[in-house]
Order: C-alpha cells, then sequence, then structure tokens
C-alpha cells in the first residue's frame, strides 16, 4: 500500500509550498500595510471611469 | 443623529479644495470656491495636469493652505550630507527617498500621491504606505532635486516632515520572526494532526508498516516546533531563570521538553505513537496568543525623544549669507537664522529681531513670552513672529532640553513583564503541579513500580499552564484591540494592568486640561459700543502678538478693515496705540494703559483706553476641554486623589481649587525636573501614579510614573515617550478606559477556570496512568478552543456594555 505513502509526501509537499508562500508573503512586505493595497484597487477603477466619461464629453461638445 | 441628514445650509460655503469654511469672501475660480489663495493654487496644479480625480475620489479632499510655507524652507535638501541621510538608494539616474507625510489621510491623498509622475515627469514612482503616513519615492536626480521634490510635495499640500530623527537611519523594521515562528508550528500542527488520526482510528495489522511511517513522519515535523518555533518560550524562560524568577514559560518549557523526549522515547523504542500532536498544538495556540497581544500600532511611536520635535537643519549665517547647516554640526559662537514658525535648536542669545517664542511645548507656559536683544533664549521653544538672528551659547547636545532628555534615570529600562499576576498565579500553580505528580509517583511507586515515569511525563504534559497563558494573551490582546478602537492605544499588555493598579492621578495643566492653544477671554470694565469694539479689533488686527489676535477673534469681527489708522504703534512687551478714525486707542500692560504700577494681578490681562479714558481689560483663562470638569469629579468621587502640576504660573490657582475642590494639591511653576520629583514623592507614599500630560516638559514625569499617557491631538503627531497615547477627545471617557482595565484580571481568571476543569479531567486520566494520546489530543485543542471563546466574548461583551465601539 505504499500510494498511501506516496500521497502522502503529494500533500505535505503541497502543504510546504503554501508555508512557502506565506513566509514569502510576509517576508516581502504585503501585511505592512493593510490599507493601502484595497483602496489602490479601487483608484484603478475609478480613473479608467473618469477617462471615458471626459473622452465622451470631449467629443460631443463640437456636435453641440 | 438627525443633523447628519440635514443638508448643508446655503451660508456656509465649504472650500472644494479643504472644505473648510470659506468665510465671506471665497476665492472663486471655474465656479468652484476655495477658502484661500493656498487651496485655489494647489486646484490649479492638479487641474493643470488633469488630476482632478483627486476632488472625486472623496470629497473636500485637501488640507487647508492657509498658513503659508516659507519658499525656501527645504534649502538644506541641497546640502550633500543631508541628502545622503535621508535617500534609502541611489544610483547614476534614480534616486530613492522615503518622506514622512503627516497630512495623508484619505483615500485621495493615496492616489494623488501615487500618480505624482503625472505631475512631474522626473518623478518614476512613489509608493505610499497609508498606516504609516510615508511614501517612497523613485526619482531621477539628475532633473529634479530633492530640494525641488520636496517643493513639489509641499505646492500640493503634503508638506514633507523631515527631522533630526531622520538623520540617524534607525527606523524599526516590523519584527516578523513570531510571524514566521506561528507560520511553521501552524504547518506542523496540522500535519501531524492529520498523520495521528490512524493512530486513534486504529490500523490493521498487516499494515504496521504503515504505522512506523506515520510515527517517523511525526518525529520530522515535530523537529521544527520544537526547535524553532518554541524558542519563543526557551528565550524567555531563560532570562527570568537569570533573573531568579519563575516566569509562567518555565513551566511551559518543562511541558513541552517532557512531552517532546517521552514522544521520542515512545516512538523509538515502538511502545507509542508519543504525545507529538498535543505539543505542536501548545505551541501554536500559545504563538497564536503572543502574536496577538503584541499587535503593535506602527502609525504610532511610543518611544520618541525630542530629535523628533527638531528639524534636521537650520540656517546658519556666514559672512552675511545663511547656508544651511545640519543639527549636529552647529557650533558654539555660530550665527543661526531662526524663521518665523521655526523650532529653537540650541541655547543662545538673541542678536537680531524681536523675539516672541512660544514655550507652552517645552515648559507648559500658556503664554509666548517675548525676548528683547541680548536676552537668552532656550532650545526647544517656537518662534512667532518674524525672523530672529541668534547665537549659539550652547550646542545641540548641551542644550538646557537635551540635557534634561539624557538624564540617566529615564533611561533604566525596569523588567515590568515580571509584575504581572499571571506569573504570580503560574508559581502557585507549578507547586499544586509538582505536588500532584510527585503524590502520583508515590502511588505508582508502592503499587506497580514500572509505571511511574509514564504517569510522571503524563501529568507534566497534561497539566502545563499553558491554559493560563492562552487566558492571559487572548484576552490582553482582544482589550488591547477594543482600547485601540476607541482611540486609546497602550504600548504593550502589561500597561493594562498597570492601569488596573492606579491609586493616583497626575494632569498636566496646559494642553492637557487645557487645549493650550485657545484662550476664553473674559471682558471686565464698562460696556463697549459696537462701533468701538470694531476700532479695537481694527487696532487689534494690526499686531501679530496671539493675545491681539485672541481679541480679533473675540470681536467677531473676522477681517477688520485697517483703513483709517494712523500713527499705529508697536512697544514689545508693552502694548500697542493708535488713532482709528479718529479715537485714540491703547492697548496692552496695565502699566503702559493705566499708568498705575499697583493693582497688577498675576492673570494675564490686556488693558484697553479709548481717548484716554480707561474702559476696562481682557482677561484671559485657560479654555477647559469640555467635560473636563465632570471627568475630574468623578475620578475624585470613584476615589482616585488628583493632582495638577504646570509650567505655567498661578493665575490659574483660583479656577482650579474650585474644580478640584479645597485639599486637591495643585503645583504651579514647575519645571520638567520638579514634575519628575513630585512623582517621585507620591511613589515613595506607596501610591500607583498616572501621569497625564502632553508636552516634553512632561517627558521626565510620564517616564517616572508607572503609567504616563500621552494626550494627542491626532494620534499621528509627535507625543512624548509614554506607555499610552491616547485622542485628546477621548479624554472624559478616562475613568472607562480604567475599568474597563480592571475588569481584565477578572476576564483572564474567568477564561482560566474553565481551563481548569480541562486540566482536572485530564490529570484525572494522567494519575491513573490512563492518559492514551488520543485523549490529550482531544482535551487540548477542546480547552484552547474554550478560552478563546470565553475570553473574546466576554470581553467583547463587556466593552460593549461599558459602552465602547
Amino acid at each position: 500500500m505504499s500510494v498511501i505513502l506516496i500521497l502522502l509526501m503529494a500533500s505535505i509537499s503541497v502543504a510546504a509550498l503554501f508555508l512557502a508562500a506565506f513566509l514569502w508573503s510576509v517576508r516581502s512586505g504585503q501585511y505592512d500595510d493593510e490599507i493601502s493595497p484595497p483602496l489602490r484597487m479601487l483608484h484603478d477603477n475609478s480613473i479608467s471611469q473618469n477617462i471615458d466619461t471626459t473622452n465622451t464629453t470631449t467629443t460631443l461638445k463640437p456636435i453641440n | 443623529m438627525s443633523n447628519s441628514f440635514v443638508p448643508q445650509t446655503s451660508t456656509a460655503v465649504q472650500c472644494f479644495h479643504c472644505g473648510e469654511d470659506c468665510n465671506e469672501k471665497p476665492v472663486i475660480i471655474q465656479e468652484k470656491s476655495f477658502c484661500c489663495e493656498g487651496c485655489k493654487m494647489v486646484y490649479e496644479i492638479l487641474n493643470q495636469s488633469g488630476m482632478c480625480d483627486y476632488y472625486a475620489i472623496s470629497k473636500n479632499p485637501g488640507t487647508s493652505q492657509r498658513v503659508k510655507i516659507r519658499a525656501d524652507k527645504f534649502a538644506f535638501l541641497d546640502d550633500k550630507k543631508i541628502q545622503a541621510s535621508l535617500l534609502s538608494f541611489t544610483n547614476e539616474s534614480e534616486t530613492h527617498v522615503n518622506f514622512y507625510l503627516p497630512q495623508m489621510h484619505c483615500s485621495s491623498c493615496l492616489w494623488l500621491l501615487e500618480n505624482l509622475h503625472r505631475l512631474n515627469k522626473n518623478v518614476i514612482s512613489s509608493k505610499v504606505n497609508f498606516e504609516r503616513k510615508e511614501a517612497d519615492i523613485v526619482f531621477d536626480h539628475r532633473s529634479i532635486s530633492m530640494h525641488q521634490l520636496a517643493d513639489l510635495l509641499a505646492s500640493i499640500g503634503y508638506e514633507p516632515y523631515i527631522s533630526f530623527n531622520d538623520l540617524k537611519k534607525n527606523r524599526p523594521s516590523l519584527n516578523a520572526s513570531k510571524i514566521y515562528k506561528l507560520g511553521v508550528a501552524g504547518f506542523c500542527f496540522a500535519n501531524i494532526m492529520l498523520l495521528s488520526f490512524p493512530e486513534y482510528l486504529g490500523i490493521d495489522s498487516h499494515e504496521a508498516y504503515l504505522q512506523g511511517a506515520f510515527r517517523y513522519l511525526n518525529v520530522l515535523l515535530s523537529l521544527p516546533v520544537f526547535f524553532y518555533s518554541s524558542s519563543e518560550f526557551y528565550i524567555s524562560a531563560w532570562k527570568s531563570l537569570k533573573h531568579r524568577f519563575l516566569n509562567i514559560d518555565a513551566p511551559i518549557v518543562l511541558a513541552v521538553v517532557v512531552a517532546f523526549g517521552r514522544s521520542l522515547y515512545e516512538v523509538f523504542s515502538g511502545t507509542g505513537a508519543g504525545y507529538f500532536d498535543s505539543m505542536s498544538g501548545i505551541v501554536f495556540f500559545m504563538l497564536v496568543g503572543r502574536v496577538l497581544q503584541d499587535k503593535t500600532y506602527q502609525e504610532l511611536s511610543f518611544e520618541r525623544d525630542y530629535k523628533a520635535y527638531f528639524p534636521i537643519a537650520v540656517m546658519r549665517i556666514i559672512d552675511g549669507n545663511a547656508v544651511s547647516v545640519s543639527l549636529p554640526e552647529i557650533k558654539l559662537n555660530d550665527t543661526l537664522l531662526i524663521h518665523n514658525q521655526e523650532l529653537i535648536p540650541a541655547d543662545g542669545i538673541l542678536t537680531m529681531g524681536k523675539a516672541l517664542i512660544d514655550y507652552s511645548f517645552v515648559t507648559g507656559e500658556s503664554i509666548p513670552v517675548e525676548k528683547q536683544m541680548g536676552e537668552i533664549i532656550y532650545a526647544g521653544g517656537k518662534q512667532i513672529a518674524g525672523n530672529i538672528e541668534m547665537l549659539v551659547i550652547k550646542e545641540v547636545a548641551q542644550s538646557y532640553l537635551t540635557k534634561l532628555w539624557n538624564r540617566a534615570e529615564l533611561h533604566t529600562e525596569t523588567v515590568l513583564e515580571e509584575r504581572s499576576f499571571v506569573h504570580l498565579l503560574s508559581r502557585y500553580f507549578t507547586v499544586i503541579l509538582f505536588t500532584i505528580a510527585s503524590l502520583a509517583a508515590l502511588y505508582w511507586y508502592i503499587h506497580d513500580s514500572s509505571r511511574i515515569w509514564q504517569v510522571v511525563t503524563a501529568v507534566l504534559i497534561v497539566a502545563c499552564p499553558c491554559a493560563l497563558l492562552l487566558s492571559n494573551t487572548f484576552t490582553n490582546g482582544n482589550i488591547l484591540r477594543r482600547l485601540g478602537r476607541n482611540q486609546f492605544y497602550l504600548r504593550n499588555a502589561q500597561t493594562i494592568e498597570e492601569i488596573a493598579k492606579v491609586n493616583y492621578i497626575v494632569f498636566d495643566k496646559t494642553g492637557t486640561l487645557t487645549t493650550g492653544r485657545y484662550q476664553d477671554i473674559v471682558y471686565e470694565g464698562v460696556s463697549i459700543e459696537p462701533s468701538i469694539i470694531k476700532k479695537i479689533a481694527a487696532l487689534a488686527a494690526q499686531s501679530t502678538h496671539p493675545m491681539s489676535k485672541a481679541i480679533v477673534e473675540w470681536s467677531g469681527e473676522l477681517q477688520p478693515k485697517h483703513t483709517g489708522i494712523k500713527s499705529f504703534q508697536e512697544l514689545p512687551g508693552k502694548g500697542i496705540e493708535g488713532i482709528v478714525d479718529g479715537d485714540s486707542i491703547v492697548m496692552g500692560s496695565a502699566i503702559f494703559v493705566t499708568k498705575k504700577t499697583e493693582g497688577t494681578t498675576l492673570q494675564s490681562a490686556v488693558y484697553v483706553s479709548v481717548n484716554n479714558q480707561v474702559l476696562g481689560r481682557f482677561g484671559f483663562r485657560n479654555h477647559y476641554r469640555p467635560q473636563i470638569p465632570a471627568l475630574l469629579q468623578q475620578l475624585q468621587k470613584l476615589g482616585y486623589p488628583i493632582c495638577v502640576l504646570s509650567g505655567d504660573n498661578a493665575g490659574e490657582q483660583q479656577n482650579l481649587q474650585k474644580l478640584l475642590g479645597i485639599g486637591a494639591p495643585i503645583y504651579f511653576n514647575q519645571k520638567p525636573e520638579d514634575k519628575l520629583e513630585v512623582i517621585k514623592q507620591f511613589q515613595l507614599l506607596g501610591k500607583k501614579v498616572m501621569m497625564i500630560g502632553d508636552g516634553l516638559n512632561d517627558a521626565g514625569a510620564l517616564k517616572q510614573a508607572d503609567v504616563g499617557i500621552a494626550i494627542s491631538e491626532n494620534s499621528s503627531h509627535f507625543t512624548p515617550a509614554s506607555d499610552v497615547i491616547m485622542e485628546a477627545s477621548v479624554l472624559p471617557k478616562l475613568y472607562q478606559y480604567i475599568r474597563l482595565c480592571k475588569a481584565n484580571k477578572q476576564l483572564v481568571m474567568t477564561a482560566f477556570v474553565v481551563s481548569i476543569l480541562y486540566n482536572i479531567v485530564g490529570i484525572s486520566f494522567a494519575v491513573q496512568g490512563n492518559l492514551s494520546p488520543m485523549v490529550a489530543a482531544i482535551l487540548m485543542p477542546a480547552s484552547s478552543l474554550s478560552i478563546l471563546l470565553v475570553s473574546f466574548g466576554a470581553s467583547n461583551f463587556l466593552s460593549w456594555k461599558m459602552g465602547f465601539k
């Protein structure tokens, strides 16, 4: 029944990968600032929207 | 509540940039109103670069620009040495610098600062750390200097704050080692649990080789837990043993070591599976508790010293030219140029200009002091009227203020942690534990001596005081979080207990009980006609003296018209006079206005006369923070004696005595070291003293007191070293905070009693010699989880009942 042992190794190495990912994320400072990243994400959106609206208004103006 | 739903009335026009009231004459551009030229300018800069998204993200995101920044304020950044100390990286094409930008406060700020490259193409990138209010900016130093970069930031309303502290790069990096240990412990714990299941559920005899494999894997997985994750506890236990003290970590280490040793023996001798899962579980949960308890407030600093208040550089005059010089390079007999609103960095003699120095932060005096040429001015004061020149007579490190700070007794760190009741309790606990273990050993020695070793180790493993440690760390962690959410930030968990023990409270006056800056004006004398009031205000508006400014404010004239003022004269230390629309008005000290010497009181007052007729005087009273009288009475009623220490003159004595009652000790004219001595005296009488203050002048007392609380108008701003930083607005709730801290001990005990029940069950199995790994594996997480529930639930319920968020 060595297949169980193989599966076991596989599962532990996957878990170890996650552990490594966690340690890396802490080391690279991803938890240092918990406020800016979520806000940053929102801004990406708002800028593209605003650019869209300004574009449409400028194209509409000459027609009026 | 209903107010917040009422729309803004049209009379008050809000500034489009900063949201402040625009008064009567808003600056209007493109149908948008601004309160001042400064705000308008920021708008224009952003508008030119098409960055008005800034205003779309949050409403009125700016900060008021009414106070202008001096044009060459950042000239010192051209100094190569200062540059080198500030930048974090540089090569031939780019430089990285980190600026502290205290004005940062909303998501618009974040967006604007991260889009700096759109404002100026020489900025390569910028990244904001919002919690620390810092921005890491990368720029091309060949096309934009650090000086220009600082000016750019200042021009859009984010003036970098660069202090003497920045000279030495000693920014503490976040200590993440506990988090790593926690991660590793969690990983190992979960896998060991998984691998232990077959053992508990039973393995068919023809698959016995699997059992061996699982056990050896467990051994492997437990190694990181034992050697890495638990090192936290070994170090702490070893430290306390070296001090001949048994702290709570010592019995825990014993349990971990015993569990590990016995498990290894069982596995290698083939007699059992060991307690690897229990051991790693204990370590994991205890680390969780520690991490929760050690949550720090990144944005706050509890260790600030005078260096954080001092500028990094000042202007030195050499051969008539002003050149910036960094603080440590200031030498004796240098001539320094101090601009308006700048801090005086060293003791010296005033050689040019008129000094009006605000010492409120250093000494607690609420009214700025005028100094004439030739007088000595001390470091730490802030010049608030025009530019002055001074001759340095003591270097920065030798000045009065720095010497005070460097006093040795303020730097002796006492080992606070070991005073906690938890350690005392754990010692009793350990004694009981050893008694049980030896009784069990004795019993088994008589009946079946081969099982002694097994029973004793089982007792030691199951009954380690980890439950006590857990209940303590989890409750502390949760209370810290609760307090922090209510603007009461503790340096560490031990402070909770110290606050609970306090039985004497000492307040500073200026800046703590009073708001310091604002003064209440009381007019005493003949009633004045409104037309004359206008004239008085117009005259007072000519002077920059804070008392004059206060009178203008009192008059209700927002922008007094200053036409028709003739022969205006300001006599330093005396007063002002002038002819306003034909009426000759004199304002100033009693001697100056009334020409009499008697009858002058200590209380600061401005006398006023119109056409040689003395009308009356303006008395200045300290402005107490709202609800302070109620707080003082509440504390006294609950048995906390109160004392007030003030660096100010005794002008406020009567008023304060009325507030505190006749017996209360009030000390005036207290120098910083006097304050420290007073606290020491109280401590010698056996009092546990809580000191509440705000300025540098309280720094010694704050440190000496058992609990030092620094009051802050804005938590990102500057507070002296202390145990607690408290938002000024929540000061009236001080007693509720004390109560919550007092409840903490009961909460810990409750959680502990619950966990003892589990321990009793565990020990009863252990002494009989029946503690199977399975029972241990169920008991351990069950007790940990119930402790978690009890401590979180009870502390949340309590703080909710006390009206906290």
